[in-house]
């Protein structure tokens, strides 16, 4: 904002900006050259920051020796899963609790919005033992009444009930658990709140039912609101780490930000850092690659979320 | 609580849309939290066949165990210097970027980017840039100023490490907001203040930053936040807690001790203490938020 000349001010901005720039880039930019280095010149102490010519091998052996194809396919399968499970639950979600006035509407709304206080971090082991069998909580229910005597009785012979559905190593565990968001609902709820009435009294005069005013009127209109959190989302599903940490146990159901960690040189290895950094060059760029293609709306959805 | 003053009358629809939602918090969020704090006054035997109800045993133990108030001393080391590190070097950018009026789009896309990379990706990036044998900045601080740099075995070059690759990837997050805080501010206020002969720098400290204060504190809650529980990714792939517990904090105590270590009590009152300390900021955010609200643009 300039509002009087201050040539020396004006310097000192631009010097700060682009070193700001460079010393926000360096890590990125010391990763790409040494993904086009070979291991000899990668090792060098200094290394060069003149590029080599290695990339694509580098590339593929970091794919093969990673089994990137398999993890980068389930990250996106996951950060999809997420992005799209997250929308479609919450724009329910806050149709429901913004278009229809119903008892427990402001008990259900405050309950999804407390979710925020509850990350799975401090959830580690209950979650994962809900995950592990989803049927938990009934057969605790089942075991508390004492079912399996009344139900051994009623047979004649002694009979036990196991319930169990495990969501381990699934897309399905990767994806449901994640898929409810405070953020999301509050955020679309607001939103709602802000469409004119009229829209609805219009709606419900020509005789629209409840889901065609949803169809016809309100997803429509929440168009640049959805395509925000699509980046934010996707962003944050392949991003997600703990988690999928957690439930999977299959190198082949894993994702490919936590598979990353096998391609780093122990001690005892060569010192391979030219394939682990061109190994987090690509896991890193689908959603850079979102970020910088959608940055309008996806700082638009950032500060939005604040609100 | 807002209302619509039109409704639709339908009667089942509105559970049915609002269902999948209910069904997945109270699974995954609610049946887990709830068992998470059962469990937190409970011990079990080795093989967990009976459970015996200890009231606060499990809290005492912690709280008189040292390697947990070290954890503690640890996390608030941690995140102090990671909000201190990234709220400074965003706010300092965003204001800069911020009197550059034609390129801050250009300088925005230039910055943003560490925001899309994952925390582990990121504790990864500067392991190698801070590699005691093959890291560019260890051989600078060697060769220049005769440093001994070796963040796998000296804790304090550790909690280094892991403190820049948090910083780093949380400045561009910052960033955003703290520019998008300061388009919001009126420019007539600083023209005004111009006329009157008030400095650009009197005129940051006495009209833009108290109008941005209200950023600034969310700013600070989600940073906090951030390095309390997403910073989990860079100390897994990176430090793994060491060396000797120097970077182990809060949350990667809890999943050491309870997922790999088994110990379900202990691991179920950390987890409780967590839950609390972010039940606490996020009354405080909302508290704060709620009164200063009339800033917001």
């Amino acid at each position: 904002m300039m509002v009087e000349k201050t040539p020396v001010l004006d310097t000192f901005t631009y010097v700060s900006l682009i070193l700001g720039i460079v010393v926000v880039g360096f890590p990125i930019l010391y990763a790409v050259i040494a993904a086009t280095l070979s291991i000899e010149e990668v090792s060098r102490v200094p290394m060069s920051m003149i590029p080599g010519d290695q990339l694509f091998n580098n590339v593929s052996e970091a794919w093969n020796r990673g089994d990137l194809g398999t993890q980068l396919f389930n990250s996106f399968i996951m950060a999809s899963g997420i992005t799209i499970g997250k929308i479609v639950v919450s724009l329910f979600g806050a149709f429901s609790i913004v278009y229809f006035d119903y008892r427990f509407r402001g008990v259900v709304f405050a309950a999804v919005f407390c979710t925020l206080m509850l990350p799975v971090e401090v959830r580690i082991l209950p979650t994962y033992e809900m995950a592990a069998n989803l049927f938990g909580p009934l057969q605790s229910v089942w075991n508390t009444l004492g079912l399996d005597g009344i139900v051994s009785w009623f047979v004649g012979h002694d009979i036990e009930v196991s319930l169990d559905f495990s969501l381990l190593d699934s897309y399905a565990g990767l994806i449901l658990p994640l898929t409810a968001s405070a953020t999301c609902t509050f955020l679309f709820r607001q939103f709602f709140l802000t469409i004119p009435e009229e829209l609805c009294e219009a709606a419900k005069m020509d005789g629209a039912s409840p889901m065609t005013f949803f169809w016809k009127v309100l997803f429509p209109l929440s168009k640049t609101n959805i395509a925000a959190l699509v980046v934010i989302e996707f962003v944050y599903g392949w991003n997600q780490y703990l988690w999928p940490l957690l439930i999977t146990t299959n190198p082949k159901m894993t994702t490919a930000v936590i598979g990353l960690h096998h391609l780093l040189p122990s001690p005892e290895d060569p010192p391979d850092w030219h394939i682990a950094m061109a190994g987090a060059l690509i896991v890193m760029l689908p959603p850079v690659l979102v970020v910088l293609f959608m940055q309008r709306w996806f700082v638009k959805g950032l500060v939005e979320r604040e609100k | 609580m807002i209302r619509k003053r039109s409704y639709f009358k339908t009667r089942s629809l509105p559970y049915l849309l609002i269902l999948p939602q209910i069904l997945i918090t109270l699974t995954f969020f609610y049946w887990p939290a709830v068992q998470g704090v059962i469990t937190s006054f409970q011990v079990s035997d080795p093989f967990g066949f009976r459970t015996k109800f200890v009231w606060f045993d499990n809290f005492i133990a912690l709280f008189s165990d040292p390697l947990y108030l070290k954890s503690i001393a640890t996390t608030l080391l941690f995140s102090g210097s990671v909000a201190i590190v990234s709220i400074g070097f965003g706010l300092f950018l965003a204001s800069m970027a911020n009197r550059v009026l034609k390129l801050t789009t250009l300088t925005r896309t230039l910055l943003i980017w560490p925001y899309a990379i994952a925390p582990a990706i990121s504790g990864i990036l500067w392991l190698f840039l801070l590699h005691p044998s093959y890291g560019v900045v260890a051989i600078g601080l060697e060769n220049w100023f005769g440093i001994d740099w070796n963040p796998l075995l000296k804790s304090s070059n550790a909690m280094l490490m892991i403190v820049m690759a948090s910083a780093w990837k949380n400045i561009s997050y910052n960033f955003v907001f703290f520019l998008a805080g300061l388009q919001a501010i009126p420019r007539s206020l600083i023209e005004a203040a111009a006329i009157d002969g008030a400095s650009p720098f009197r005129r940051f400290w006495t009209i833009t930053f108290p109008l941005l204060s209200p950023t600034f504190f969310f700013v600070t809650v989600m940073t906090i936040i951030f390095s309390f529980f997403e910073s989990f990714g860079v100390i897994h792939a990176v430090t793994q807690g060491g060396p000797g517990g120097s970077t182990n904090i809060l949350v990667y105590k809890v999943y050491q001790d309870g997922f790999i270590g088994l110990n379900l009590g202990s691991s179920a009152a950390q987890s409780v203490v967590l839950m609390g300390l972010i039940i606490l900021i996020t009354v405080l955010q909302f508290k704060y938020v709620e009164r200063k609200v009339q800033y917001m643009g």
